[in-house]
């Protein structure tokens, strides 16, 4: 299981990565490898506004449907147009081309509860262990 | 807890992931769902499917029993011959969809759903009643049950020994072996494939898996393949799923499975609920679509024509083969011909009525 250092993840099992006012967002490798093969998307439209902890896309594997929820409160400004076309980009690339959208941080955006990638570890460790 | 097939010592080697499947502990995928639906359409794979329950009908009043209790005519089976056959209540409704062999004279055995195999013990015991000179014989947990599914099946049957099973003709079955192993084998499968299922005594099912696994070479490749691909090439074939397309519910003529309901082979349980309805036509019909636009009908989604509901996704996904989002749904038969579409999330997604099943392997008709 592949967790970048420099990212921060979600108990919904999102990564995001800030740069400046903006965070990019996706689902992590964990994530899409419960999920099995990624056959559809849908994700916001860009101007959308999200909040944090409600769903703002969806991504279905063969067998299920599952929502994914805002990491973060704000604007999109941007959404993966190759997902679409390409779901399987999320399984083999999701910190990646597997990217989901862009987002515009709006003033109490939520960032505090977002977890380290240790932290974000121990949480899945602990989670099977249930 | 959930019960174990004998197999899943070896699955939990292969690494494969279990979900809990009608009261078992079952492998749902291995490498992954659309790999493993590809390999059992391009060559071969094999399933455990030793949840799956069997009771054997002996006696002189075996044929009887069967006549009562399934809507099939098994005065038609010669031995060596196997039929699907539906069994129902008295109100037409569909207690499991099954196959009848005939493996004896007087013997006959039913392959019924994990999910239902306690339900139709009892129920053949009670029917039993009725009929003189008929045992039943619960085999549930003496027989293990492997699927062997795929264009190349029959080459996979020769190289593990088991050059009887390419002769049997579909819906043959026979009393043979494969590797040495003592099996009842029979040409019929859940994938729209060729392909064999082999019934097993439970403690040399684990030798007979190895035996077909280990046959697999770089031209001859087999796979192991998990519940997850088989719910899709079963989907792909149009094959009902019970507890889905099937239910207590819904009469085996609504499924479209008239075709498997005799009426004219004399009084069976339901007959007469069934030629009823089969004189009125029955109030919904089962029928495949397609999605013409970007999304996924699943299980439970309302099927609309303008703002009604006209019925409901039975199941659903997006076909591997087909590359488009194919569904079963169960309609008023008045809106079958109606424009329709799929609730998806709240939209609706423009959906057409197309024939099944949805995929056909070459030279099938």
């Amino acid at each position: 299981m592949e967790l970048p250092e420099d990212l921060k993840y979600t108990r919904e099992h999102e990564w995001v990565a800030i740069d400046g006012s903006v965070a990019t967002i996706g689902i992590t490798d964990h994530a899409q490898e419960q999920l099995g093969d990624v056959v559809f998307v849908e994700l916001p439209s860009v101007g959308d506004r999200v909040e944090k902890a409600d769903a703002f896309g969806v991504v279905e594997s063969t067998k299920a449907v599952s929502d994914v929820y805002a990491p973060l409160s704000g604007e999109v400004a941007e959404v993966n147009d190759d997902l679409p076309d390409n779901p399987e980009l999320i399984n083999e690339d999701p910190y990646g081309d597997g990217w989901m959208v862009k987002i515009t941080l709006g003033d109490n955006a939520g960032l505090d509860d977002l977890m380290t990638a240790d932290e974000y570890r121990k949480f899945i460790e602990e989670s099977a262990t249930e | 807890m959930a019960r174990r097939t004998p197999l899943y010592e070896l699955h939990r080697q292969a690494g494969a992931r279990f979900t809990e499947f009608s009261g078992w502990e079952m492998p749902v995928q291995y490498t992954g769902i659309i790999a493993e639906h590809q390999q059992v359409r391009s060559s071969a794979g094999l399933f455990d499917v030793s949840h799956m329950g069997e009771l054997e009908v002996r006696g002189a009043g075996a044929l009887a029993l069967c006549q009562r209790v399934a809507t099939n005519d098994a005065s038609r089976l010669a031995v060596g011959q196997a039929q699907y056959t539906v069994w129902c209540t008295d109100d037409g409704g569909t207690i499991d969809d099954t196959i009848l062999y005939r493996l004896g004279d007087q013997r006959y055995m039913f392959c019924v759903n994990a999910g239902n195999a306690e339900t139709c013990r009892d129920w053949i015991r009670e029917q039993q009643k009725h009929v003189p000179g008929a045992d039943v014989v619960d085999r549930c947990d003496e027989l293990g049950l492997i699927a062997l599914q795929g264009p190349r099946a029959a080459d996979v049957a020769r190289r593990a020994h088991g050059a009887a099973l390419p002769d049997l003709a579909r819906f043959g079955c026979a009393e043979t072996t494969v590797a040495g192993i003592p099996v009842i084998a029979a040409r019929t499968g859940y994938t729209g494939e060729d392909g064999f299922e082999l019934f097993v005594a439970a403690g040399q099912a684990a030798s007979l898996w190895q035996a077909l696994s280990e046959v697999a070479s770089e031209d001859l490749t087999v796979a192991s393949i998990g519940l997850g691909a088989r719910d899709t090439l079963r989907l792909e074939a149009a094959l009902p799923l019970y507890g889905h397309e099937l239910s207590r519910e819904v009469s085996p003529l609504e499924a479209g499975l008239g075709w498997a309901v005799k009426l004219e082979k004399g009084e069976f349980v339901g007959s007469r609920a069934l030629a009823a309805q089969k004189q009125r036509g029955p109030a919904r019909r089962l029928v495949g679509l397609e999605l013409k636009q970007a999304g996924i009908a699943r299980a439970d989604y309302p099927v609309k024509s303008g703002d009604r509901t006209v019925g409901v996704v039975t199941s659903g996904t997006k076909s591997p083969t087909l590359g488009t989002a194919i569904a079963l749904a169960l309609l008023a038969s008045e809106s079958v011909d109606a424009p329709l579409s799929v609730e998806v999330r709240g939209r609706a997604i423009e959906a057409e009525r197309v024939r099944t099943p949805f995929y056909r392997r070459e030279g099938s008709r």
